[in-house]
């Protein structure tokens, strides 16, 4: 079994801890790994992504080929959009509905939705928004990993372990708002689903 | 012990437990990652580790080549473009070999995803005719860097480590082992191989050559270099690197060709003999420019038997990927969906508040009045400065060409001739073309756009940190065309007046645009502040 992931946003958004979390999750459960990610000048700004790869066999490629991801997970909805060549055909399409504005060409948002919209399996959670209700608007990217949860191959407990694991040295308040975080996701993504 | 690790970052662990003594490095994406993974260790720290960053990548390798000298074992890291750089003393310690163990390091980026070309240094270890290690994954990074130490050591050269971005920033978990001890200080029995006067030289250079037989033997024997004959023998497969990884993905259980993997060059003459008499056909997958298939292909193209990048059966430029393998092993794939024509492209830009923002705005102003085509540039954040919004810059070549090229236009009768350059990219390579200017007296205006870090590799510390007054002024500009500026909106009008000043000097003006860079932590903005005031 192995579970393909391509995580999407823009350079500073956070995108590598939900490539952490899913890391440490993945190590607890002797699951194999490999994960690749964006460092240097896109990180200024620029769009970025990781390819998550988890499997109970071993991985060959760093990176996922295209038409083989089970699901993207984006912090922003055009990036979103960017790695659509590496999803498979049922994949799933999992995204914050907050556009980050940092390009004076950034799309109709009516338009992208819209976009988004003709893919029958998609998901649109507003992650800021309710990160920000929460605590901090710095946990939806977690918002956004609980959102994706009913598509991953490692159970609740054990990404709950890693999100207290990653997040302990910042002190339990931070810590509970991003388990609030990931059940938030988990909730908002259910109605979708169901 | 299993950990999850970087490639790069497996990588240096593996110096670590090989018993490492020092590193020397400068920053260089897709490199910078194993010199900051040392320098943050906390074992390395305890080790008393040397790891802090050199000013370019040739007094690096030389200061690795000087306690590799001492007996210890050291490493030089740097991008591939920092190879040539470093090229001089590269190719001349391949003849005089070296003493502790000495391990370059050299990560290449093909496909450019942050720089100028993607040359294949796998070239230069050929060139210098010392043995190249090429992993393929992160487990290979750890296990081959603490081999590529014995290696040194049993042959007395330096060994090359050829990484590539994919590899240097991808995780997976690694199985680390002991440490071993660093090596005790002892100097060469016979120093007269590090003296490369013509007359030694001549004998060590057929000392290299004379050992080139056992090279290869250990590479034809190598446990990393291994051929597996499969059923079909239509087809045979030089996988080399992160190609491996890309043709593995293709065959979920078992590739039905012969494949030989290749981890350890030179190139194992026996096993591609072997490849090449039982298939009809040889397929090369190398992650870079083709250096196997242009050594094993036919020289006048005639004989069709070895494919790859050079008959167009793999893609000529960019990195390899699974999709690219499958399609030159005629897999046809099923990829539904294209990027759709809403999405737009997303360039890095400089960060709110960048002081290289507010140097191009003042720039500007004065185009009109000198030009749009006399600004020269180089390496770094400020490289945006090509790019919309900015349109300001023109050049951007090699680290610190912006002001050789200046003084160059400068002679051909270009004026004002302007060059913007970092601060660390002028202490890097920009001071000895300030002094041929100097030299001179060109009428060139160089800005040193000074925000007191390599910003763009993840604010590192820069040598030249409080020092470029008094750089300038030892290189001999003249005190009253030095000038500090701090480049801010409320002081534009202040600085456009400044610099239209100094535009109009024939001679060599120097402008420090000083402001910290905005990435920096609060503590060292602080630091930075101070030595600024103090200089």
């Amino acid at each position: 079994m192995k579970t393909n992931i391509i995580i999407a946003g823009v350079g500073g958004q956070g995108i590598l801890t939900i490539s952490t979390i899913l890391d440490m999750a993945a190590f607890n459960n002797n699951l194999h790994i490999k994960q690749s990610e964006v460092h240097g000048m896109s990180q200024r700004g620029g769009a970025v992504q990781s390819h998550v790869r988890i499997s109970d066999s071993e991985v060959f490629s760093d990176l996922i080929p295209m038409g083989k991801a089970d699901m993207i997970i984006s912090v922003e909805p055009m990036e979103l959009l960017r790695y659509l060549p590496y999803l498979k055909e049922d994949g799933w399409l999992i995204t914050d509905a907050e556009p980050f504005v940092n390009i004076p060409n950034y799309p109709e948002l009516k338009e992208l939705f819209e976009k988004i919209k003709s893919y029958p399996n998609h998901i649109i959670v507003n992650a800021t928004e309710e990160a920000k209700k929460i605590g901090t608007s710095k946990a939806a990217n977690v918002v956004m990993l609980g959102a994706a949860s009913a598509f991953l191959p490692i159970k609740d407990d054990g990404l709950l372990k890693a999100i207290t694991d990653l997040f302990n040295r910042k002190g339990e308040r931070i810590v509970n708002i991003n388990i609030q975080a990931y059940k938030k996701g988990q909730e908002l993504a259910a109605a979708v689903i169901n | 012990m299993r950990t999850l690790f970087l490639g790069n970052e497996a990588l240096a662990q593996g110096a670590i437990d090989a018993g490492l003594s020092g590193v020397y490095a400068y920053p260089g994406t897709p490199s910078t990652e194993i010199t900051a993974y040392i320098q943050n260790s906390k074992l390395a720290t305890e080790l008393n580790i040397h790891s802090i960053w050199s000013v370019n990548e040739k007094t690096a390798m030389e200061a690795a080549l000087g306690m590799s000298y001492a007996g210890k074992r050291a490493m030089t890291v740097m991008k591939h473009v920092g190879l040539n750089v470093a090229a001089d003393v590269f190719m001349n310690m391949s003849i005089s070999g070296v003493h502790g163990g000495l391990v370059v390091v050299v990560a290449d980026d093909p496909s450019m995803h942050s720089s100028q070309n993607e040359q294949d240094s796998r070239f230069y270890g050929k060139f210098a005719m010392i043995p190249i290690l090429e992993p393929s994954n992160q487990q290979e990074m750890y296990d081959l860097t603490r081999y590529a130490f014995d290696l040194s050591e049993e042959l007395k050269l330096p060994v090359l480590i050829r990484t590539v971005t994919r590899l240097s920033h991808s995780r997976a978990f690694v199985n680390t082992k002991d440490r071993i001890a660093q090596n005790e200080l002892n100097l060469p029995e016979d120093t007269k191989r590090f003296a490369l006067i013509p007359s030694y030289a001549r004998g060590l250079y057929q000392n290299l050559l004379d050992i080139q037989p056992k090279i290869e033997a250990i590479a034809e024997n190598s446990p990393y270099n291994q051929l597996t004959i499969g059923k079909d023998k239509s087809l045979g497969i030089i996988a080399c690197g992160l190609g491996y990884n890309y043709l593995m993905e293709n065959f979920e259980d078992e590739c039905p060709y012969s494949v030989l993997k290749v981890t350890h060059y030179p190139l194992p003459r026996k096993k591609v003999k072997e490849l090449f008499k039982t298939c009809d056909k040889i397929l090369v997958l190398e992650d870079g420019y083709p250096l196997v298939e242009d050594m094993i292909g036919d020289y006048f193209g005639d004989d069709t038997k070895v494919i790859g990048r050079l008959t167009g059966d793999v893609n000529r430029t960019g990195e390899l990927n699974p999709n690219i393998v499958a399609k030159s092993l005629g897999i046809i794939e099923n990829i539904p969906q294209e990027i759709p024509t809403i999405v737009e492209n997303r360039p890095p830009q400089l960060c709110v508040g960048c002081g290289h923002g507010d140097v191009f705005e003042a720039l500007k102003t004065l185009i009109p009045e000198i030009g749009d085509k006399q600004v020269f540039s180089d390496i770094g954040c400020y490289t945006l400065g090509v790019l919309p919004p900015h349109n300001i810059i023109n050049t951007a070549i090699d680290m610190g060409a912006s002001i050789t090229m200046a003084k160059g236009a400068a002679d051909a009768g270009v004026f004002p001739a302007v060059a913007i350059i970092g601060d660390s990219t002028f202490t890097h390579s920009g001071m000895t073309g300030l002094l041929d200017a100097v030299y001179e007296k060109s009428p060139i205006t160089v800005i040193i756009s000074d925000n007191s870090a390599s910003a763009m590799t993840g604010a590192q510390d820069s040598a030249a940190l409080g020092k470029l007054k008094d750089i300038c002024l030892g290189i001999g500009v003249e005190p009253e065309h030095l000038k500090v500026i701090v480049p801010l909106n409320k002081n534009h009008e202040n600085n456009v007046e400044i610099l239209r000043n100094e535009f109009n000097y024939k001679g060599v003006s120097v402008i420090i645009a000083q402001r910290a860079c905005v990435q920096l932590p609060k503590e060292r903005k602080e630091i930075v502040k101070q030595l600024n005031t103090l200089s």
